[in-house]
C-alpha cells in the first residue's frame, strides 16, 4: 500500500495563528473591563460595529482575490485588528467613525497589501491616523470617566447616541464629555499653567489621569500575560517604556513645572496598550532582536515629542507608522552574529 | 542677480570638473556586458535563437539587435537573469524561437545503422562527437548539450535524443508546494502572458 | 578518580520537545533476526559510491569485503552474513527521493559464518596504519551522517588534537539507540574510546550525553572511574545538543567556524556507537556489519532496539516489532525532526540508519498560512540564523541573495519548521534552495566547459582553414615561381623541372593506385570464427536496420540512459 511522504517535522507542531489571535484577545480583556467601567458601554458597541465590519469587508476583500475565505477569516487576526481599533476610538463616536475607520484598516491597511502577514504598516494605526485627520472633532470627544459626570449613561442610551447620532433629551452632551487628560495637560501648558495647577483637576488622579490610569495598569497586567505565554518578547515593550521614561525623565527633570513626570506619560493616553499590543503586532515589527529594541525606543521617544510639542495629544499611533517605515531598514542593520562567523562580517 | 548667476556657474563648472575627474581618474573596470550576457546563457550553442552560437545572440542582446527572450534551453529562468543584468522587463520565451523542454536530453548514436559518414561529427558545436571517417561514431555523453545539431545532417537517421535517467546524486528536493493561492496566482500570470 | 565538575557553555535557541523515548527502552537489545535476503546498497556513506568485487554467484563469509572503496573519502562494503550472490543491480534504498541504487543482494544461508577475524594490539600500530584498519572495516560515523570514520581520526599535518569528545547525546525524540548501548556496553565504548584517542593523540576526552539518561551516565561513569583524563559530562537536554557543532559548543566553549572543521580548533567529535565500532574492528577483528536501530512509532506494538544487520529490509523489522505492514501509513528513517519518510516499506537498513518511525496515523497535513513575521523561528535557531529572510528568499528563487544569509551554515534542524505558528515547511524550503543551487553550480561548470570546448572548435576549423590557405598560397607561389622561372632560364632545364615535376606526381598517383591494389583486404586474412562474427554483425545491421524503419512507422519510444 503506498506510503504517505510528508516533510519533516513529524510531531505536532506547538501553535498557530490562531491561537496566538485568541490569547491577544484574551490579553485584552482585563483592559477592555476598565474602560467599559470608566467610559459606559460605549465601547462594546463600538467593538461590534468594528468586528462585523472587519469581517465582512475581509470576506469581500478576500472573495475578490480569490483566496480560501474561511481559512483567512478564522486566523482572528481581523477581529485584533478592529478590538484595537475600537479601544482608541472615543466611546461616544458616531457609528459611521468606526465604520470607515475599520473598513479602511482591513482593505487598505491589510488586504490590498497582500492579506496577512504582507502589511508593512499596523492596521490598526493605519484607520486610526485616517480617523484623526479626517474627523478630528469626533475623535477627540471623549467621555468623562466614571465619578466625574452627574449621570450614568444606560447601555441603550449608549446606543441610542452611538448608532442614531443624537443625544437623549434628558442628557447633555456637555456635561458628559471632556477633553482627555494628555489633551487638558498640553492645552493647559500652552496657557502657562504649572503642572501641579492643572493635576489639581478633577480629571487627574493619582498617577495620571482618573479612569486612564487604570485602564493602562489593566493592559499592563494584560501585557504581562503575554509575556508570560511567550507570545511576544519582551524587547518590544521594555524599549517603548524605557525610551519614553528615559527622554521624559530629561524633561522632567529639567522642568518638573512644565513637563508631566515619566511615570505619568506611562499611564496615559494609549501607552501600556501600544507597548504590549500594537506595537509588538509582528507583522509590521521589527524582526530582530537588536532590532526591537531600536523599534521599541524609537516608538517610545517618538510619542514623547509628538505629545509635548507635536499637534496632537497621544502620539502612539503616528509614532508607530512612523516606526513601521523603518523596520525594514532596521532588521537589515541588525543581523545577529550566525554560529562560527566572527562579528564583523555582515553583508 | 548676477551675482547668483556668475556664483551659480562657477559652482556648477567646478562640480563638473571635478565629477569629470573622478569619473576618469576611479573608474572601475567591470566585464564588458557581453561577457556578462554569455556567463548567463547556457552554452549549448544549438542555433535555436536564431544566431550561431551563444557569443553570438550575447553580442546581439549587447547591442540591441535581439530580445532577451529568443533561448529555449536558458528557459524563462535564464530570461529572468538576462533581464535582472540589463535592467529590462522580462518577456516569456518567445513560440518562435522553441520551447523550453523541461529534462535534459544527451544524443545517443544507435551502432548498428552508424555508417561513419562524419556529417555528425562536423554538425556538432562543442566537439562531443567522437569517430572518424568509415570509424564508429559515438557521443560523448557527459560533453553533449542536448542542442539536437546532429540530428538532420545524419543521412541514416541513427540519432536519437534521449532523456537522462534522475539518479540520487543529482537529486533536487522539490520545491514545497505552493498554497492554493499561489497556484492560482501562476495561473493568472501565465493567462496573461497567453496573449503574446 | 572523583567526578570534577566540568564546566558546560550553552548555545543560542535550540527547543525542549516531548522526548518519547521511553517507549523504547523497556526491554534489553536483542539481535534482529537474519533476513532471508539482504539488499546491501553500494553507497552507504558520505562520498564516493564502493565498487562490487564479487560476482553473482559467489559464495560469500560474514564479514568479507564485498566491494571497495574508490577514492579517498570512501568505504568499502561487507557481507552482514555469510550467503551467495544473487544479484548486483539496482534497488530500492533509503533516500528521500525514493528512487534506486546499485546493491548487492546475497541469499543467506543460516550457517552466519565469520570470515577469518583478525585482532590486532592497538598500541603497536602507528596512527596510520589503524586508521587504514579502520578504514577497511567500513566504519562509517554512526550518529546518522555516514561520513568515512578513518577521515576524522586524522589530526592532520599542522593540528593537534586536545579533545576528543564522544557524543552520546542522542538529542532527537523517540531515538534511543545510543542510550542502550551505552547502558549496555559502556566497556566497548571506553576500549574504542582509548583506540581513537591514540589515533589523535588527543589529551583529553569528554563523553557528552543528555541528563535525560542517568542510567547511561551511570554506567559510564563507573565505567571511566580508573580512567585518566576522561570524563562523562552531562548536558541540559535541548534540541539540537547531538549536532557535532553544538556539543563541541557545549562541552568545550569553541565554535567551529563556518568554513572550517572541528581540527582546526583541536577538537574531534565521535558517535559512542562509532567508538564501539571501532574497538570491535581493531581488538576482535570484526568489520562493521550490524548495528543499534531503535524501532518505534504507533503502528509499532512492541517498540524497541534490535542488533540489525545491515541490509535488512526494514518492512520485516516492522513485522519482528508487533507492527503490521499494511496498517503503516508512513514510515520514517530517522528522528520526527530530521527524518524523511520512505516511499517503500522493504528499502534495507544501511550504516545511517539510527531509527525507523513507523506510524499507523499519520499527522494531517496542516495547510501553511503565510508568514506573520513573529520571528520564533530565528529565536530557536541554533546557529543563530534568520530562517525567516532565507525562506522569504527561497520562495523568491533568489539564489544569489539567499547565500548572504549563510544558508549553507543550516544544519536542518527543525527548531524553526517546529515552532512555526503558520506551519510553513521551512526545513523543505532550504533542502530545495540548497539542492537547487549546487544544481545550478552543475549547470554552470558544464555550459563553462561546453563553452570552451566550442571556442576550442572554432578555433581549431580556423587553424585549419588557415593552413590550408598557407598550403595554397605556398603552392601558388611555387608553381609562379617555376613559371618565372621558366620565362628567365633556359627553356630545357625549366621543361626538364617540369617534366621532372609531372613525372613524380604521375609516380606517385600509380604508387597510391599499386598500394591500393596490394593493401589486404580486410577480410582477406581471417579467421572463419570471425569470418563468421563478421557475417553476424552484418545480418544484426540488416535487422536493426528494420526494426529502425518498423520503429519509425510505429512511434515507439526510445529508453532512458544513465547519466
Amino acid at each position: 500500500m503506498p506510503l504517505i511522504t510528508a516533510t519533516s517535522p513529524y510531531i505536532s507542531p506547538s501553535g498557530s495563528v490562531t491561537r496566538v489571535m485568541l490569547q491577544v484577545l484574551l490579553a485584552l480583556v482585563p483592559g477592555i473591563f476598565a474602560v467599559i467601567w470608566f467610559f459606559g458601554w460605549g465601547v462594546i458597541v463600538n467593538m461590534t460595529i468594528a468586528i462585523t465590519t472587519a469581517l465582512v469587508f475581509e470576506a469581500i476583500m478576500l472573495k475578490l482575490r480569490h483566496r480560501p475565505v474561511t481559512r483567512y477569516l478564522t486566523d482572528g487576526s481581523a477581529i485584533v485588528t478592529a478590538v484595537l481599533l475600537a479601544l482608541a476610538i472615543p466611546s461616544l463616536a458616531p457609528w459611521w467613525v468606526v465604520f470607515i475607520g475599520t473598513a479602511f484598516a482591513i482593505v487598505f491597511g491589510k488586504q490590498l497589501f497582500g492579506g496577512l502577514g504582507y502589511n508593512p504598516f499596523n492596521p490598526a494605526m493605519l484607520g486610526y491616523a485616517l480617523l484623526l485627520i479626517s474627523f478630528p472633532r469626533e475623535m477627540t470627544v471623549w467621555v468623562l470617566p466614571h465619578g466625574l459626570h452627574q449621570e450614568t449613561l444606560g447601555f441603550l442610551d449608549t446606543v441610542t447616541i452611538i448608532l442614531g447620532e443624537q443625544v437623549p433629551a434628558h442628557l447633555n452632551m456637555d456635561a458628559l464629555t471632556s477633553a482627555t487628560p494628555l489633551d487638558t495637560v498640553k492645552t493647559q501648558i500652552g496657557l502657562k499653567q504649572t503642572l501641579d495647577e492643572i493635576y489639581s483637576a478633577s480629571l487627574f488622579g493619582v498617577l495620571a489621569g482618573k479612569g486612564w490610569e487604570w485602564i493602562n495598569a489593566w493592559f499592563l497586567v494584560g501585557g504581562m500575560w503575554l509575556l508570560y505565554k511567550r507570545i511576544i518578547s519582551w524587547h518590544i515593550p521594555f524599549a517603548l517604556l524605557g525610551g519614553m521614561f528615559a527622554i521624559a525623565l530629561v524633561f522632567y527633570l529639567v522642568d518638573s513645572d512644565a513637563y508631566p513626570s515619566p511615570v505619568f506619560h506611562w499611564f496615559s493616553g494609549a501607552a501600556m496598550l501600544g507597548a504590549f499590543f500594537i506595537a509588538t503586532d509582528p507583522i509590521s515589527a521589527c524582526t530582530t532582536n537588536k532590532g526591537r529594541l531600536i523599534f521599541g525606543a524609537g516608538i517610545g521617544i517618538l510619542t514623547y515629542i509628538i505629545r509635548s510639542w507635536g499637534g496632537y495629544p497621544d502620539g502612539i499611533a503616528f509614532a508607530v507608522l512612523l516606526m513601521n517605515m523603518a523596520a525594514p531598514t532596521i532588521d537589515h542593520y541588525t543581523q545577529p552574529r550566525v554560529f562560527g562567523h566572527s562579528k564583523d562580517e555582515h553583508t | 542677480m548676477l551675482a547668483a548667476i556668475i556664483t551659480l556657474t562657477v559652482l556648477a563648472t567646478v562640480f563638473g570638473l571635478v565629477l569629470g575627474y573622478a569619473a576618469v581618474r576611479f573608474r572601475v573596470d567591470s566585464d564588458p556586458v557581453v561577457d556578462k550576457i554569455d556567463a548567463i546563457l547556457p552554452q549549448t550553442q544549438c542555433g535555436q535563437c536564431s544566431y550561431p552560437g551563444c557569443r553570438p545572440y550575447a553580442e546581439a542582446i549587447a547591442s540591441g539587435e535581439a530580445e532577451i527572450n529568443q533561448c529555449p534551453p536558458g528557459g524563462q529562468a535564464g530570461i529572468i537573469a538576462l533581464a535582472e543584468l540589463l535592467g529590462r522587463d522580462p518577456l516569456p520565451l518567445n513560440p518562435e524561437n522553441g520551447v523550453e523542454v523541461q529534462e535534459d536530453r544527451v544524443a545517443v548514436i544507435n551502432e548498428e545503422l552508424c555508417i561513419g559518414c562524419t556529417l555528425c561529427i562536423q554538425a556538432c558545436p562543442v566537439d562531443a562527437i567522437l569517430g572518424a571517417s568509415k570509424q564508429m561514431h559515438t557521443v560523448i555523453e557527459a560533453e553533449c548539450t542536448g542542442c539536437e545539431l546532429c540530428l538532420p545532417p545524419c543521412p541514416v537517421e541513427c540519432i536519437d535524443m534521449v532523456p537522462l535517467k534522475e539518479e540520487i546524486a543529482t537529486w533536487k528536493w522539490p520545491a514545497p508546494e505552493e498554497r492554493p493561492e499561489e497556484q492560482l496566482e501562476e495561473k493568472l500570470v501565465s493567462n496573461a502572458y497567453e496573449k503574446y | 578518580m572523583p567526578m570534577r565538575n566540568i564546566k558546560t557553555w550553552h548555545f543560542n535557541g535550540g527547543l525542549h520537545l516531548e522526548e518519547f523515548k521511553e517507549i523504547s527502552t523497556q526491554e534489553p537489545v536483542e539481535p534482529a533476526p537474519i533476513p532471508r535476503r539482504l539488499i546491501l546498497p553500494l553507497h552507504q556513506h558520505i562520498g564516493e559510491q564502493a565498487e562490487p568485487i564479487v560476482e553473482i554467484g559467489d559464495k560469500v563469509l560474514k564479514g568479507q569485503q564485498i566491494a571497495r572503496a574508490t577514492g579517498y573519502v570512501s568505504l568499502p562494503v561487507h557481507a552482514s552474513s555469510s550467503g551467495t550472490v544473487v544479484d548486483i543491480n539496482d534497488y530500492h534504498v533509503p533516500h528521500p527521493s525514493g528512487l534506486k541504487a546499485p546493491c548487492i543482494v546475497i541469499d543467506t544461508d543460516s550457517e552466519d559464518q565469520w570470515i577469518k577475524r583478525e585482532p590486532v594490539n592497538y598500541q603497536a600500530f602507528n596512527p596510520s596504519q589503524l586508521r587504514n584498519i579502520i578504514r577497511e572495516a567500513g566504519i562509517a560515523g554512526l550518529g546518522g551522517a555516514g561520513f568515512p570514520s578513518f577521515i576524522k581520526m586524522n589530526p592532520g599535518i599542522n593540528q593537534s588534537i586536545d579533545t576528543l569528545i564522544l557524543n552520546g547525546a542522542e538529542c532527537e525524540p523517540y531515538i534511543t539507540c545510543d542510550d542502550m548501548l551505552m547502558r549496555e556496553r559502556p566497556h566497548d565504548i571506553i576500549a574504542g574510546l582509548k583506540i581513537i584517542r591514540h589515533a589523535l593523540n588527543a589529551s583529553r576526552v569528554l563523553i557528552g550525553i543528555e541528563d535525560n539518561k542517568p542510567e547511561a551516565i551511570k554506567a559510564l561513569r563507573e565505567a571511566t572511574s580508573d580512567e585518566e583524563n576522561v570524563d562523562v559530562v552531562a548536558i541540559p537536554s535541548l534540541y539540537p545538543a547531538g549536532g557535532e557543532k553544538q556539543i563541541i559548543k557545549v562541552l568545550t566553549g569553541k565554535e567551529v567556524p563556518s568554513n572550517g572543521l572541528p581540527p582546526d580548533i583541536g577538537v574531534v567529535c565521535h558517535n559512542v556507537a562509532t567508538a564501539v565500532a571501532v574497538y570491535r574492528a581493531v581488538d576482535i577483528g570484526e568489520p562493521l556489519i550490524s548495528r543499534y536501530v531503535t524501532v518505534t512509532g504507533s503502528g509499532i506494538t512492541r517498540p524497541r532496539n534490535l542488533d540489525v544487520r545491515f541490509g535488512t529490509p526494514m518492512d520485516e523489522l516492522i513485522v519482528y516489532c508487533g507492527g503490521h505492514v499494511d496498517n503503516i501509513d508512513q514510515i520514517v528513517m530517522g528522528g520526527p525532526m530530521m527524518g524523511f519518510t520512505l516511499m517503500t516499506p522493504d528499502a534495507p537498513i544501511i550504516k545511517t540508519t539510527n531509527c525507523i518511525l513507523a506510524n499507523k496515523d499519520a499527522l494531517p497535513e496542516q495547510p501553511a498560512m503565510p508568514c506573520i513575521r513573529c520571528g520564533d523561528c530565528a529565536a530557536a535557531c541554533p546557529v543563530n540564523l534568520l530562517p525567516q529572510q532565507i525562506y522569504w528568499h527561497a520562495r523568491a528563487r533568489e539564489f544569489d541573495r539567499i547565500q548572504d544569509y549563510n544558508l549553507f551554515d543550516c544544519i536542518e534542524c527543525g527548531c524553526c519548521a517546529y515552532v512555526c505558528p503558520s506551519h510553513i515547511p521551512l526545513v523543505q524550503y532550504y533542502r530545495f534552495a540548497k539542492t537547487t543551487i549546487w544544481q545550478q553550480e552543475r549547470d554552470k561548470k558544464k555550459s563553462d566547459i561546453a563553452r570552451q570546448r566550442h571556442e576550442f572548435r572554432l578555433e581549431r576549423l580556423e587553424r585549419d582553414k588557415q593552413e590550408r590557405a598557407e598550403r595554397h598560397r605556398r603552392k601558388r607561389e611555387a608553381l609562379a615561381n617555376k613559371a618565372s622561372g621558366k620565362a628567365g632560364s633556359s627553356g630545357d632545364i625549366g621543361n626538364d623541372e617540369k617534366k621532372k615535376a609531372i613525372m613524380a606526381a604521375l609516380e606517385r598517383v600509380s604508387a597510391k593506385k599499386t598500394e591500393k591494389k596490394t593493401w589486404p583486404k580486410n577480410i582477406d586474412s581471417l579467421t572463419p570464427e570471425q569470418l563468421k562474427l563478421i557475417k553476424e554483425v552484418d545480418e544484426r545491421r540488416a535487422r536493426a536496420k528494420q526494426k529502425r524503419i518498423e520503429a519509425i512507422n510505429s512511434d515507439s519510444a526510445p529508453e532512458t540512459v544513465e547519466k
